[in-house]
Order: C-alpha cells, then sequence, then structure tokens
C-alpha cells in the first residue's frame, strides 16, 4: 500500500490531483481509492486530500495520517500546516517550488530523510509556461510519477484525458511530462 | 464495466439507468454532485424522457416527488442533513400515502453547531417515518442498492432511502464496476403503480381518515413496510445473479465463533473490518445494510453465540444513549449477550483503526461500559463543565471549544 497525502490551498487543484492520481493507478491495474479533507471549500484556504493505491481491494476508510509520499502544492504552507506529520524517513516528499531544499527552511526534514526522496519542483512554472495558468497539480502528478514509481507517466496522460477535454488535456499533459523528465534527470545526475 | 469514479457520479449514472421519469431536487452538499449529475444527463438527454424539477426547497422537492410519483411516474430524489429535516413532514406523506419514491440520503450532521460533515444523524432522525433505509458500505453496494431500492420499492408501494455516507463515500473516486443500461433493463421492468391519479379511473390519494380506520391503515402500512424483511434479500439476490454484485440485509464478517461482534452501519464498516483482521482476537463484524424495516430475527440468529454485542453508531439519541443499540437490544432480548453503545465518527471526526483498535482492546479488558463515546476530549469536556461551577453566563460552549482546539482546517485527521 502507498499511502499519499497532498497538501495545498482552495483553487489550486489539490483535490483533483487526488483523484486523478488515483485514476493513473486504476490504469495501471492497481486498487485505489481518492478522497478530500472536507473543509468550507473557498479559494486560498489550506486544503488536504488523499490517495491510497494497493494491490488489495482497499475497505479503510480513515484519513491517511502515516503517508509514504507527502505532495505540498504550496509551499507557503510549509510553516503553518503541519505537512510531515507521520511520514517516515523512507517517505517521498515533493514540494512545487522554485527555491532548493536548503532554500526552504526545513532542515529538520532534511536531515532525518534519505535525499533521493526528496524534490522541489517549480511546478507552478512549468504550469504557467504549458497552460498558461499556475496550475500546479497535473505537473506534480507527473513529477510524483518519476519519484515513485508508483505509476506511469502514461495513466497520468490516460486519467488527464478523460477529466479534461482535448486542448486542456493535452496542454496538461506535456506539463506532467517536463516536470517528469526534469525528475528523471535530476535524480540520474550525481548529487550535489 | 469497472470504473474508476466518484461515488455520486457512479450514484447518479445507476439512478439514471434505473429511467426515473420526474426528479425534483434541491442542491445541498454534500448530495449536490449526484443531483446535478442526474440534471445534466436529464438535460443532455441520456436521461430521456425525464423531467427534471428545479424546486426552492426541500420541501418542495419531496412535495413534487408525491405528485409525481402519484401519477405513477417513477420518482427520484436526493438530500441530506437539514435538508432531510426540512422534508421531514413530507416523509411521512410520502409514507403514508405508499408512494414507491427513492431518495438517496448523502448522509451528514445536522445543527447546532453548524457542521457539513458525515454522520447518521440526519437519516437516523426520520428512521420511523416509514420508509424502508438502506446503508451503503461503499460505493460498489450504494449503486447496486439503487436499482434494487426501485425495484423494492414499487414491489411494495413503499418508499426507499438509500442512505450513502456523505463525502466519505460521495466524494470518493475508487473502483466501481457499474451494471450498464441493458442490465437494468433486464432487472427493473418499467413501473406498474398500484395506485395512481388517473382521469379515467378518478381515486382520492390521501383521503382525510379518522379513529375508525387510522390505526389500520397505519397496521397495513407497518405490515407492507415489514414485507420488505424478505422481499429485499429476495431481490438483492436476483441483482446478484444478473450483476455479480453481493448485497444482504445484513452481512456477517468473521461472526461465527466470534466472542465479540461489533455491529455497524456505513462506510465506518470497511475500517472495522481492516481493525479487526490486524488483531489476534476472537472478534467479528456485522454490517447491516437494512435498517428499516428492522431485521431482528436475522440480527437475533447472527448474534445468537456472541457474548459481547458492541454497536457502533454515528449518531445517538441525546438524553437516551444508541439508535440502532436499542433495536438490538430488543432483537437479543432473553439472550446471554451484553451489549455496548459506542457512539462514533460524528459530525465527521475520523473512526480510525487505531481508536476502533483501543476501543476493542478496551473491550477484551472488560472496561467497555453500556454507552461510550469513541475518542471523546474528556479535557475539553470537563474543563467546559468546570466553567459552569464558576460563572453564570458561561456563553456557548461551541465557540470556547472551537478556540481550544485550534483552526479546523488545518487538521488533517
Amino acid at each position: 500500500m502507498l499511502d499519499v497525502r497532498f497538501h495545498g490551498r482552495g483553487g489550486q487543484g489539490v483535490v483533483t490531483a487526488a483523484e486523478l492520481l488515483s485514476v493513473a493507478a486504476f490504469v495501471d491495474g492497481h486498487e485505489s481509492q481518492a478522497f478530500p479533507s472536507f473543509g468550507s471549500e473557498r479559494m486560498g484556504a489550506p486544503v488536504v486530500s488523499f490517495c491510497r493505491i494497493s494491490d488489495v481491494a482497499i475497505r479503510v476508510r480513515e484519513p491517511v495520517t502515516q503517508p509514504d509520499a507527502v505532495v505540498v502544492l504550496d509551499a507557503s504552507l510549509l510553516h503553518q500546516v503541519d505537512l510531515f506529520a507521520g511520514l517516515s524517513p523512507t517517505g517521498y516528499v515533493l514540494i512545487n517550488s522554485v527555491r532548493t531544499l536548503p532554500e526552504l527552511g526545513i532542515e529538520e526534514l532534511v536531515d532525518r530523510h534519505d535525499a533521493d526522496r526528496l524534490v522541489t519542483l517549480p511546478a507552478t512554472d512549468l504550469a504557467r509556461q504549458h497552460l498558461g495558468r499556475p496550475l500546479p497539480n497535473i505537473s506534480l502528478l507527473g513529477a510524483f510519477a518519476a519519484l515513485t514509481g508508483a505509476v506511469s507517466l502514461g495513466s497520468i496522460a490516460t486519467a488527464v484525458r478523460q477529466r479534461f477535454g482535448s486542448d486542456v488535456a493535452e496542454l496538461n499533459v506535456a506539463a506532467a511530462r517536463a516536470a517528469y523528465t526534469i525528475v528523471k534527470e535530476a535524480r540520474r545526475a550525481p548529487a550535489g | 464495466m469497472r470504473q474508476q469514479v466518484e461515488g455520486s457520479r457512479a450514484i447518479a449514472q445507476a439512478v439514471a439507468w434505473c429511467r426515473p421519469a420526474v426528479v425534483p431536487a434541491y442542491p445541498i452538499t454534500p448530495q449536490t454532485h449526484i443531483v446535478e449529475a442526474v440534471g445534466a444527463m436529464a438535460k443532455e438527454g441520456t436521461l430521456s424522457p425525464c423531467e427534471y424539477l428545479t424546486v426552492e426547497s426541500e420541501f418542495s422537492a419531496m412535495s413534487a416527488a408525491i405528485g409525481a410519483s402519484a401519477t405513477g411516474a417513477r420518482t427520484y430524489t436526493a438530500t441530506a442533513s437539514q435538508g432531510l429535516l426540512f422534508m421531514a413532514e413530507a416523509l411521512y406523506n410520502a409514507a403514508g400515502l405508499g408512494l414507491p419514491i427513492v431518495m438517496t440520503v448523502a448522509n451528514r450532521a445536522i445543527g447546532a453547531p453548524i457542521n457539513i460533515w458525515n454522520d447518521h444523524s440526519d437519516s437516523m432522525s426520520q428512521r420511523d417515518a416509514g420508509w424502508v433505509q438502506l446503508y451503503a458500505e461503499d460505493n460498489q453496494a450504494a449503486v447496486g442498492l439503487h436499482v434494487v431500492a426501485f425495484r423494492l420499492a414499487e414491489e411494495l408501494s413503499v418508499p426507499v432511502m438509500v442512505c450513502v455516507d456523505g463525502f466519505v463515500l460521495t466524494h470518493a473516486f475508487e473502483p466501481i464496476e457499474l451494471p450498464g443500461q441493458e442490465l437494468v433493463d433486464a432487472y427493473l421492468p418499467p413501473y406498474h403503480p398500484r395506485q395512481l391519479l388517473d382521469p379515467e379511473e378518478p381515486v382520492t390519494i390521501g383521503a382525510m381518515v379518522g379513529p375508525e380506520a387510522f390505526t389500520e391503515v397505519r397496521y397495513l402500512a407497518h405490515h407492507q413496510l415489514l414485507q420488505a424483511n424478505d422481499r429485499f434479500p429476495a431481490l438483492a439476490g436476483e441483482y446478484a445473479a444478473v450483476s455479480g454484485q453481493r448485497l444482504s440485509a445484513l452481512s456477517a464478517y468473521a461472526v461465527e465463533g466470534a466472542r465479540t461482534v461489533v455491529v455497524a452501519l456505513g462506510s465506518v464498516c470497511g475500517t472495522i473490518k481492516d481493525a479487526v483482521d490486524e488483531l489476534d482476537a476472537s472478534i467479528g463484524v456485522l454490517a447491516l445494510t437494512l435498517y428499516r424495516p428492522f431485521p431482528a430475527a436475522a440480527v437475533r440468529a447472527a448474534l445468537s453465540g456472541a457474548d459481547h454485542v458492541i454497536v457502533l453508531e454515528r449518531a445517538f439519541a441525546p438524553g437516551a444513549g444508541g439508535v440502532v443499540s436499542a433495536d438490538v437490544r430488543a432483537a437479543l432480548a432473553g439472550l446471554p449477550a451484553r451489549v455496548s453503545t459506542v457512539v462514533a465518527g460524528l459530525g465527521g471526526r475520523a473512526v480510525t483503526k487505531a481508536s476502533v483498535q483501543t476501543l476493542l482492546a478496551q473491550a477484551e479488558e472488560g472496561r467497555l461500559g453500556e454507552l461510550s463515546f469513541l475518542d471523546l476530549r474528556t479535557d475539553l469536556v470537563d474543563r467546559e463543565l468546570g466553567r459552569r461551577d464558576d460563572v453564570h453566563r458561561t456563553g456557548p460552549h461551541a465557540s470556547h471549544l472551537l478556540r481550544e482546539t485550534g483552526v479546523p482546517s488545518t487538521r488533517i485527521g
């Protein structure tokens, strides 16, 4: 079972990200479940969503409190919400930011984590570039596929195409592909 | 066809395959996605013929449903929470008139305090309105229950409420085997009403009845509702035969030989089963799908071997205790089993595996009393109660507790 938690703000596609990840996992032949943490939805408010990926049917309905991966759509939440609560030292972290890890002021997390599993990515910039809109969610899904290998980029593309009309879908698929490539290449390059 | 789809979307699709002729609806969270999707299908013509009526309130929605159903039209609506309460008067009329309306309740707490999250307070408050009540354990069950609900309602001429946990199921994406139009058409014949308003053969539906026959009319409604104890399992069995999807009035999980059995309704059953699986103990789970009529004989048979029955409830009766527990206790009269009520998951508080396991450990140690509240913050409650000793003008509890617990939107669980 891979338990994923998404953190962001209302309007960034936090819920859609979890839903599309679950669809991608389904397309890949896994069992999966996605659901939002339900609040009074409004633009800019902190939002949490969850996705579980498994090879057996999923019955549990509790929120993800011990994630195997945390995806942060908005780095301004880093010092507001306990984003990494319950995350194991071998868990994955993907943060949408133009900054590097040392610049984000999260030494505590960086120190106790496998460096291979922490990634920052300027997903909002990528989205602006590809869609003309600051919606980082689909780019982050591409990066998530590269970072974890839990789902394929092709299945993310399938999920995106099922959800959106053809033009918007293709722009998002391009953003996801670009993010995927960036993360793959960064991980291939020697650390430093 | 197995699809990864939102619960609401799957329910709307299943309802559309049942070909409702009239859908009067008023949106309320967390039911909105369902009626939006049904409305869209009616508008684009994939659900046709269908009159989708946007009404101005839930009272109007149920009143219009009553009118539509009385003319012999297959009728569907959906609501939740305050919306269900607002319909209360009309709910009793729909049942009293014997109109086979099918309604989804996307279960949500009722205020005050205002709360949009999931529990069973809404549908439990209407358990005696005379409707059949079915509770879905997951979205796969929700889809099948809606199809069976129309068949059951129309055969018995009673309204059926399909209760689906708000957000937890309605907003969850999960793999669901969708039956398809052909299968639903094969299972659900066109509606042939037992009574209808027909200008060719005029009748009165809703005559005033005085003391001379009121008891008898009510008795007949009771008798009719009780038929569902036999007919729901039979119709669910027929549905399973054509769809491969099993539905039952109650489903027993590891109950045989178990000393302790947890009884629950709805989506929490999955979490409880996972919690039980991780324990090395003789604990079973009995999931109730049919709650009204209450399948007392089947519940008694399923629990006859248990020493301790724990009814985990997503609602309660203030000043009394458990709601479902009262029915379970009555069903077990004369048997040695001890019954404990645990009120859990009110107003969206997550029922976690860890909490359930702590509860079961207490039960094993004999420390579980007649009534308890899962994960109750006794420190907060005690402090708030203490305030009463200090001052007369205590102010509202809700605001005090919010201040003490912090901003809800930053919490995860």
